[in-house]
């Protein structure tokens, strides 16, 4: 069970909105995720692979600086097991390979351009997601 | 200057998804579970990050170039084909099962818990097999055409 939190929500989305008009703004180009790790990973020019990293890097960071501000770490639980954890990630990264992108490259930064590409991708990222939590909760483990 | 507008970018990012919520697997899979313990949390998320996207980038746009870079890198590709919609379908399938995305799961490193960390090296063994196959898949294309 998770509550309903939707001054949280409103105020963290609102934020990821400003980290991706940020990231046009100052760099001219997209805050895909996906895209991120995968260009800082398998740089195609040395350019290409320090904002990316360094992007990665202040994401990482956001949790410490959350927790020290704060003064209580965000919650967090893995309710899955490590295999599915391992299968879920391969899937994750075989899926936004093949698809060019996930929910902040796709889901924001491309819808927020209206692209139909990103609105089709969305569309089946969000409907095959709610399936297979379906299946794996009231059909397997109902 | 571009690492320091990049950093700052992306705490302002990964401070999104922590304050949201979206760092907490559990609470995306509750999203998804329209038909158990659904969480609409992820749906006020997704829709105040695009609106304030989509004004801003209205206004950003409008300029002729980036502030630190010389032009505007955006994505230009209009084809909608199998490739796109199945990699869509997989991801999907494996954000459904875990509750992970990549900009869900990147920002939990810094949680300093063991279990993000498993899921990001799979999620970069699968960059990796994937850009392995999808360099395959080219060449095949590119032979038989």
């Amino acid at each position: 069970m998770t509550e309903f939190t939707p001054i949280a929500a409103l105020i963290g989305g609102t934020l990821i909105g400003l980290g991706a008009v940020l990231t046009m703004l100052l760099l001219g180009r997209i805050a895909g995720i996906s895209g991120m790790l995968g260009g800082a990973l398998f740089p195609a020019s040395g350019d290409d692979w320090s904002w990316r990293a360094a992007f990665i890097a202040g994401m990482i960071a956001a949790p410490v600086l959350y927790t020290l501000v704060l003064g209580k770490a965000p919650q967090f639980e893995m309710p899955v097991s490590t295999l599915t954890s391992i299968i879920g990630g391969l899937l994750v990264g075989i899926g936004v390979t093949f698809g060019n992108g996930c929910a902040s490259g796709h889901g924001v930064c491309g819808m927020a351009r209206l692209s139909t590409r990103s609105i089709a991708a969305t569309g089946v990222f969000m409907a095959a997601a709610v399936v297979t939590v379906y299946v794996t909760r009231h059909v397997i483990g109902g | 200057m571009r690492i320091v507008a990049a950093l700052f970018a992306g705490v302002v990012f990964g401070l999104g998804i922590t304050v949201s919520g979206m760092i907490n697997p559990a609470k995306v899979l509750n999203f998804f579970d329209v038909a158990g313990t659904w969480d609409p949390s992820l749906a006020l998320v997704m829709a105040s990050a695009l609106a304030t996207t989509f004004i801003g980038y209205k206004i950003v746009l409008g300029r002729s170039a980036p502030v630190l870079a010389n032009s505007f890198q955006l994505p230009t590709s209009l084809i909608i084909d199998g490739r796109l919609l199945a990699g869509a379908a997989i991801y999907g399938v494996g954000w459904g099962l875990t509750g992970y995305c990549p900009g869900g799961a990147i920002p939990a490193l810094g949680l300093g818990r063991m279990e993000p960390w498993i899921f990001f090296a799979a999620l970069v063994i699968g960059i990796l097999l994937a850009r392995f196959g999808r360099t395959r898949l080219d060449r095949a294309q590119t032979a038989a055409t």
